[in-house]
């Protein structure tokens, strides 16, 4: 789970460097864009790497939360989980479960499309048609407002899997104060950085 | 002409004799016969001295050395007369003993100090303490004692019972040298044996310290803590293999205090003035169990050791008159099984719980003990207790157990009580707090009365000193039964020492008492943390309010110098035996003893006796003795279960504890310890008649266990009492008020009670015999304890 | 004061389990809570009804037996200490009170509020040890001088009563702080490093099969724990089950 987690925290951060150039400036996103759905080492290498991440990492969640479940046996009939422990750490399957069903959303809105067209239509290569598919998309309030949502989890999901994931590794000394505020940064950062361009392009798009 | 008298065997006429000549020491009495003439009976020493070394009046100097003092074996020699001269007491009583014990055989021996009486009534407790000086005693005992081949081992079963520090370094150690162990235990783990809440540390006679230390001076130490009632040669061997622990439990991976250096740490305890106990913070025994208990999981991983948890022992199974096997319940499901063995080893700890308050663990018995003495084995010294000085005081009439305070605390804290009777009231009342009372207005008795040792008396005299400021209405909390343990001098004293190191204000008292809580705190802040949670006073601020609580029971099994009791094949180890301790144990010293007895006498003398059982075979569980015991196991459950009585068995226990802390506890005479016997027995009466157990005996139930456990209580509780009654003289931690100098210390009567009380069990604890082993002192010269 | 208890009831390993309820009057504050499960039971057995069963020995907070869930919290409200050492002054009158037995499947129920714990022991067969004899021929104690950090540290990690908290408050009933202090204590030790790889495999693997969760870092454990043993022993333990898999 925790190297998963870290892979996947460093392929978040790529997604979001990549992303937060559309505030900016449509072309580098287009150009960059294209070189990561075009290159084959991203595209047959890289991309089936990341999937099985994904996989592996949600799999063994479900996994390891059915085991632990099955591992109390009968249930506390009182159980003030909050006492010791953040609700966050307590419920990564809640989190998880909606970052993951955010993941299908988000497959059915870029991912899909774009293997449509590269792989299945055989659709003439355009550099620079990814900037305009990503306004299309937060055109929709609702979708914006999902994936505002999503990140919020995202980030509770974060806010402990990053430290966590340096713990299970056994990464614990006086360094982990450094990782810990780090790990908070990032959980925050990250997830606001995507919602505020899902955002930005919606009111870019209806209100500016 | 009645005394015994020393002589060489002049075959000759004297003159005949030159000065390079050898000739036999012997023995000599003359025996008054009916017709008024005298007899001479003699016997040959078989030693031999030249005439020139003889000084025919040597056995009237207290270095007597008949034999050349030069001979490096002298002292070898003149143990040898000794135990001639033993032989020939119990002779000349054998000559007199139609007219029975005689006075005039009492009355043979003044010029010596061998003390005629005590050696004709031991004749019958042999504790086979090898010859030789007291140094080479061990090591030549090791060197001569059988041994049994590895391949035999493996034939061989050993069942030990109970696993705190005795019984598990001893099942570890048997396991390891191949014998095949069955551990039993009344917890749900080994590791919760009650050798855990030992806090202070293990003495050894390292001298990492460089301050004069030695394994002599520990032996000393320890003789002359216990007031003269122990075994010199058990004494000597323990103080030995110390040092062997603290290296086996080093090499066990036991994380000892270090030093900044890396070099292990010494404490310093009450009753001795150098600094050799080892620790680890406070949890010294936890640490040391989870050693031994590691040592164990070793050899259970092994399969060489088969963990029972979770059982009782309640009979001994003898088999023509060896100890085969025991029979136990099943706590889970209350079954009653059998268990067969080579040899027996009872290491099932002291039976502090016999006053129902103490510092032992809720579920520490005598049972297992108990059984054995009903089975034969002699119970030694039973009134002999050790009531620990600092305990947190009783709260309340709930109060299920008392905890202690480790005495390291006595390092540091002064312990003091007001000076003047109204200032204690106040106190009492609340109306006063004791950090209000001004240095001249509190009394630290005991720097007052022993100023050598100061807070660092042994135990027996600290808690003695405390009753007696309490008794004389100086106690301070609400039930007046509590002394202050004061840490304020130190948090100064400490303070400013660290100042001084970093070069800061030594005067800014808000600083020195900040460095100073610091460094009291790394020392013992796991106590404070503890009495804090007790009492809700933080000790930091306020001084910690102490009083003595029943905590260890130097009394128990007796045992020979193999660790073997009366029965053949039962052994008993650590607290359970009769011990090193004597009156009285030192610091520090228990922990010592457990895994001294079971990872380096129990596994060498135990081969000593199993040597002749390697035709044996394996025991059989059906044969008439174990019916026999399980029947009377079953009936004894079924009595319990089907009375259907209307108190619970807590009620008895309390009232039985009751009894024994008010009329045998700190102080005893002859009045109380009757009445005692007496209400022991009646309460005993009443047990048996209206004692509820709510369940079944095939379930789990810790009433019925209790019951169980309270039962033989109340049989040790008559023995206890008729011990202290029979022994008129206060030493160590038994204290009679008929024998105590005009200062109020203790009065020891060497000439008369220089034994160990053995009872033998006859059907009931009043019909109990008495057997006495005699004590030499040979090395030590018996002397009044002093710590003034 | 007086209390509403309502206390996990349970035959035996088998038989089904319940909550029941119990008022008990005159409790004092300074009593602890064990002395106040004794009044329990005592007014139980005078109407002759079958008493709690619950473990408990020494009374001081050292040996581990004790074992109660009490308001959702293993050992209850108070930090540091055990069930035995949590005294009545921590509640108020008029409280009502859950007691349950600490749950995991390793831990099946005996009796009530008494669980089976073995699993601990079985772990620590597999390598809780250094492999010496007591043979009284180890070198000299101070031959090998430890900085006195690692032997602190060390300590710390033994200092473990084998209480099971960890297991019963963490919501995946894990026992990686059990097991970490054990392997920590031993990893921080030069006596313990030689047989370091072995130990921790195989204690990790006893531990997954008695049938404990996994730990997703919740910290539960070391919050709950009446010793303060520190997550950092987990991550040790991890560091060291990751080296000793590279290793083979």
């Amino acid at each position: 789970m925790a190297l998963s987690g870290l892979f996947l925290i460093i392929f978040l951060l790529q997604h979001f460097i990549i992303n937060i150039t559309s505030v900016f400036d449509g072309s580098v996103f287009n150009w960059l864009s294209h070189f990561m759905g075009t290159n084959p080492l991203v595209q047959f290498i890289l991309q089936p790497i990341l999937i099985a991440g994904v996989i592996f990492h949600f799999v063994m969640g479900f996994i390891l939360d059915l085991q632990n479940k099955k591992a109390r046996g009968t249930r506390y009939k009182v159980f003030k989980g909050n006492s010791n422990a953040s609700w966050v750490s307590r419920n990564m399957i809640i989190s998880g479960s909606t970052v993951l069903s955010f993941l299908v959303l988000h497959f059915y809105d870029f991912w899909i499309p774009e293997i449509d067209y590269k792989y299945i239509k055989v659709l003439p290569d355009d550099p620079h048609r990814y900037y305009e598919e990503l306004i299309h998309k937060f055109d929709n309030l609702t979708r914006v407002v999902i994936y505002v949502v999503s990140f919020l989890f995202l980030a509770l999901h974060l806010s402990h899997g990053f430290a966590s994931a340096f713990q299970t590794m056994g990464f614990n000394n006086k360094y982990t104060v450094i990782v810990k505020s780090i790990g908070k940064l990032y959980s925050i950062g990250i997830p606001l950085g995507f919602a505020f361009i899902a955002v930005f392009h919606h009111i870019n798009y209806h209100y500016l | 002409m009645k005394k015994i008298t020393y002589s060489l065997n002049y075959r000759k006429p004297k003159k005949s004799y030159k000065q390079d000549d050898e000739l036999t020491v012997c023995l000599r009495s003359y025996q008054k016969l009916q017709n008024g003439k005298f007899k001479v009976i003699k016997k040959s020493t078989g030693i031999k001295c030249k005439l020139r070394d003889w000084d025919s009046d040597w056995h009237k100097s207290s270095a007597r050395n008949p034999i050349k003092s030069s001979d490096d074996n002298f002292l070898d020699k003149n143990r040898l007369l000794k135990d001639k001269s033993i032989e020939f007491h119990a002779k000349l009583f054998n000559l007199l003993k139609p007219n029975g014990y005689n006075e005039s055989v009492n009355k043979l021996s003044p010029s010596t100090d061998l003390k005629l009486e005590n050696k004709i009534i031991q004749s019958n407790l042999e504790a086979k303490v090898p010859p030789g000086p007291i140094e080479k005693k061990w090591t030549t005992h090791k060197n001569n004692i059988q041994l049994v081949s590895p391949s035999n081992k493996r034939g061989i079963d050993i069942i030990v019972v109970g696993t705190g520090l005795a019984g598990g370094s001893a099942s570890a150690t048997l396991a390891e040298l191949g014998y095949n162990v069955k551990a039993f235990c009344f917890q749900d783990s080994p590791r919760r044996a009650h050798s855990i809440a030992a806090q202070g540390g293990i003495n050894a006679a390292k001298n990492y310290q460089g301050d004069g230390d030695s394994i002599y001076r520990l032996f000393y130490d320890t003789v002359k803590g216990g007031d003269y009632r122990s075994r010199e040669a058990n004494v000597y061997r323990l103080a030995e293999v110390s040092t062997n622990i603290i290296d086996q439990c080093v090499a066990q991976g036991v994380p000892f205090a270090r030093d900044y250096g890396g070099l292990l740490d010494n404490r310093s305890f009450g009753g001795v003035l150098v600094s050799r106990t080892f620790y680890a913070k406070g949890q010294t025994g936890q640490q040391l169990l989870l050693g031994a208990y590691s040592a164990m999981n070793r050899q259970i991983g092994r399969g060489k050791i088969k963990m029972y948890n979770r059982h009782e022992m309640l009979d001994l199974v003898k088999v023509d008159g060896k100890a085969r096997g025991i029979i136990t319940r099943n706590l889970v499901n209350g079954e009653i099984e059998r268990h067969a063995a080579h040899a027996v080893v009872i290491a099932s700890g002291g039976y502090g719980n016999l006053f129902y308050l103490s510092t032992n663990a809720m579920g520490s018995n005598v049972t297992a003990s108990w059984k054995i003495h009903k089975k034969g084995a002699y119970f030694a010294n039973p009134c002999f207790t050790q009531i620990h000085p600092t305990c947190i005081p009783v709260s309340g009439e709930h109060q299920s157990k008392l905890t202690l305070m480790s005495e390291s605390l006595r390092n540091d804290g002064r312990i003091w009580v007001p000076k003047k009777k109204e200032a204690a009231a106040a106190i009492r009342e609340g109306k006063l707090k004791p950090t209000d009372l001004a240095e001249q207005d509190r009394d630290y008795y005991l720097e007052r009365r022993y100023p050598a040792f100061g807070n660092l008396v042994p135990r027996d005299v600290a808690s003695r000193a405390a009753k007696e400021r309490c008794d004389e209405g100086y106690g301070v909390n609400k039930t007046g039964e509590a002394v202050y343990l004061d840490f304020a001098d130190a948090i100064v004293r400490y303070g400013k020492e660290k100042a001084h190191v970093k070069g800061l204000d030594e005067s800014d008292m808000t600083l020195v008492q900040k460095l100073g809580k610091k460094i009291i705190k790394a020392k013992y802040g796991n106590l404070f943390q503890m009495y804090e949670k007790i009492v809700d006073q933080n000790p930091y601020e306020t001084p910690m309010m102490i009083y003595p609580a029943v905590h260890y029971t130097m009394g128990g099994v007796w045992v020979d110098y193999n660790l073997m009791t009366t029965v053949p094949g039962c052994f008993a180890i650590g607290e359970a035996n009769f011990s090193d301790h004597g009156a009285n144990r030192l610091g520090a010293s228990a922990l010592m003893q457990g895994l001294a007895d079971g990872y380096f006498v129990l596994p060498y003398t135990i081969g000593d006796y199993l040597a002749d059982d390697i035709r044996t075979g394996p025991i059989a569980t059906d044969g008439p003795e174990f019916d026999a015991a399980e029947e009377s196991v079953r009936s004894q459950i079924n009595t319990f279960i089907d009375n259907k009585g209307s108190k619970t068995v807590d009620y008895f226990h309390r009232k039985l504890g009751k009894i024994i802390w008010d009329k045998c506890g700190m102080s005893r005479n002859e009045k109380q310890l009757k009445e005692a016997i007496k209400e022991v027995k009646a309460l005993r009466e009443q047990f048996y008649k209206d004692v509820y157990v709510p369940g079944t005996a095939n379930s789990f139930n810790e009433p019925l266990a209790k019951a169980l456990r309270v039962a033989d209580f109340l049989e040790l509780g008559e023995l206890f009492a008729k011990d202290a009654l029979e022994r008129s003289e206060s030493c160590g931690g038994h204290f009679r008020e008929e024998s105590q100098t005009p200062e109020g210390e203790a009065l020891r009567d060497d000439a008369n009670y220089t034994f160990v009380s053995a009872w033998e069990y006859k059907g009931d604890p009043t019909q109990a015999k008495l057997h006495k082993e005699a004590l030499d002192y040979e090395n030590i010269e018996l002397k009044t304890r002093s710590y003034k | 004061m007086k209390l509403t208890l309502k206390i996990w009831r349970q035959e035996n390993a088998t038989a089904k389990g319940c909550m029941q309820t119990y008022s008990l009057d005159g409790v004092s504050p300074d009593m602890s809570f064990l002395e106040m499960m004794d009044v329990l039971n005592e007014q139980l057995m005078e109407n002759r009804i079958d008493p709690v069963a619950f473990d408990h020995d020494c009374r001081e907070g050292i040996c581990g037996s004790c074992s109660m869930f009490i308001n959702g919290e293993a050992h209850g409200p108070d930090r540091l200490i055990t069930t035995c050492q949590l005294h009545m002054r921590k509640f108020k009158d008029g409280d009502t009170i859950h007691i349950e037995p600490f749950r995991a499947k390793p831990f099946p129920v005996i009796k009530d509020l008494v669980v089976d714990r073995t699993a601990f022991d079985r772990i620590q067969h597999t390598g809780g040890f250094v492999s010496v004899n007591t043979s009284g021929n180890t070198q000299d104690a101070n031959a090998l001088p430890i900085e006195k950090e690692s032997a602190d540290k060390a300590f710390d990690a033994a200092a473990c009563i084998g209480c099971g908290a960890c297991v019963a408050s963490c919501k995946n009933a894990s026992a990686m702080l059990f097991v970490s202090a054990k392997v920590s204590q031993y990893a921080l030790l030069p006596q313990g490093q030689v047989e370091a790889n072995d130990r921790v495999l195989n204690m990790v693997k006893q531990m997954d099969e008695e049938g404990f969760g996994n730990c997703t870092n919740t910290g539960a454990c070391e919050v709950e724990c009446p010793k303060g043993i520190s997550l950092e022993n987990i991550a040790r333990m991890n560091r060291e089950y990751l080296t000793a898999n590279l290793k083979g």
